[in-house]
């Protein structure tokens, strides 16, 4: 071949090697088809290994009764026993190495979340013991005359 | 056989390229290796809401926010809870403040009084990614940042993602969003980091209703499997073709 042929493709050639070269630094080697075809699963296979990694924040009552069984204990034989302790005291994360204390919300709104009353027969939110929230002692916060551990209508 | 310098060159070329074609590409697979590659897993999973359990305390929501370091008081979040309100003169309300974070706590829509002697029927209906098995968010995506993983969940390499927002218009049930400290798009990962070491995802653990459930399609004794096979389940926008694996009980016509 003549070297007016030659030059320029010598000069494509090195450019499709540049960015071959270029992909292959940016792109993860672990890039690729991982999942069940080319249209869904092509991604860096790591991401999930990131996604697994990632930080558990709420710990589930399991974990509170290893320290504080007394209270989880005299909470499981309540009405409120399907509520988490995490709903209401935050989330644990690492308690109590890192927060060392939890920080409780005692605030009326945390308690009308389930018992305003709010007239939805075909909702379960109608079989939920419910007041008025502006009727029902306005300015006091609901735990100053229930026990939010063990909530007990009659014995009040 | 004559043979020209050029021609002994291409041909010594063309032998040396044969002979160093990795011996790998001829290696047989062994029928684990075939499985693994075509994509069988042991776990589907799925998700199951009962609209007739909810009661609207946005539990949920709240628990979701904070295992996953969603902006707490920005308005975006990965699950949300839904009111819908239809009264005897044929009018829907549906709200969702902040997304329902906060609960449902008065009976006022959109600062609209609706008299209880008026309603004909309310609920709440929680919402989440579907995590649908042909996600047409995945198959928007220009760069690979979002794929569906073997056991079914859809996720978002945030480290790959351009923030280009083309699978937040593609969904059609509006659960992406722009996450506004990592730049790139965000959704409901099923708790991904949860479920793969055998908890419950931050929602389901949180709902003391039991309205929100999750698990394995692959397993037909897992107790909510046995729900989805046998008993009546609905699905949002089938029209779609995405195949959605979050289930509802109790759906209305008016449920959008």
């Amino acid at each position: 071949m003549k070297n007016h042929a030659w030059r320029p493709l010598i000069v494509v050639i090195g450019a499709i090697a540049l960015l071959l070269s270029a992909r292959a630094m940016v792109v993860p080697s672990d890039f690729g088809v991982n999942g069940k075809n080319f249209t869904y699963g092509f991604h860096r296979k790591g991401s999930i290994d990131d996604w697994k990694a990632f930080k558990v924040k709420y710990r589930g009552k399991e974990y509170c009764k290893e320290c504080h069984e007394e209270k989880v204990t005299e909470n499981l034989g309540s009405p409120h026993k399907a509520i988490e302790c995490e709903n209401c005291h935050g989330p644990a994360i690492d308690h109590p190495d890192n927060p060392a204390k939890l920080t409780v919300d005692k605030a009326r709104e945390l308690c009308l979340r389930c018992h305003a009353g709010l007239p939805y027969p075909q909702s379960q939110r109608s079989e939920l013991p419910a007041i008025d929230p502006q009727g029902h002692n306005p300015d006091q916060a609901c735990v100053e005359c229930h026990n939010p551990h063990h909530p007990n209508l009659e014995a009040m | 056989m004559k043979s020209s310098r050029r021609q002994f060159l291409k041909k010594a070329l063309a032998g040396g390229v044969v002979a160093s074609l990795p011996l790998s590409a001829f290696r047989a697979l062994s029928p684990a290796e075939v499985k693994a590659s075509i994509g069988d897993d042991a776990v589907r999973w799925a998700f199951l809401v009962d609209t007739q359990k909810c009661v609207g305390c946005g539990l949920c929501v709240k628990a979701c926010k904070l295992e996953n370091e969603v902006p707490y008081d920005l308005p975006v979040t990965r699950t949300w809870v839904e009111r819908y309100v239809e009264t005897k003169d044929g009018k829907t309300h549906i709200d969702t403040p902040e997304g329902g974070r906060d609960g449902f706590t008065s009976p006022k829509i959109r600062e609209e009084e609706i008299p209880a002697a008026e309603i004909s029927k309310a609920f709440f209906v929680p919402k989440l990614c579907n995590q649908c098995e042909n996600p047409p968010c995945v198959q928007v995506c220009p760069v690979g940042a979002t794929y569906q993983t073997k056991d079914g969940v859809v996720l978002v390499d945030r480290t790959w993602c351009i923030g280009c927002g083309y699978c937040i218009m593609a969904c059609p049930y509006g659960v992406r969003f722009f996450h506004p400290v990592h730049k790139t798009a965000e959704k409901c990962t099923f708790c991904y980091h949860r479920i793969s070491q055998g908890l419950k995802s931050a929602c389901v653990q949180a709902c003391p209703f039991e309205a929100r459930q999750m698990g394995n399609l692959k397993d037909h004794n897992d107790p909510v499997t046995q729900i989805i096979m046998t008993q009546r389940v609905s699905i949002l926008k089938s029209e779609y073709g995405t195949k959605p694996q979050v289930y509802y009980i109790g759906l209305d016509e008016i449920v959008r």
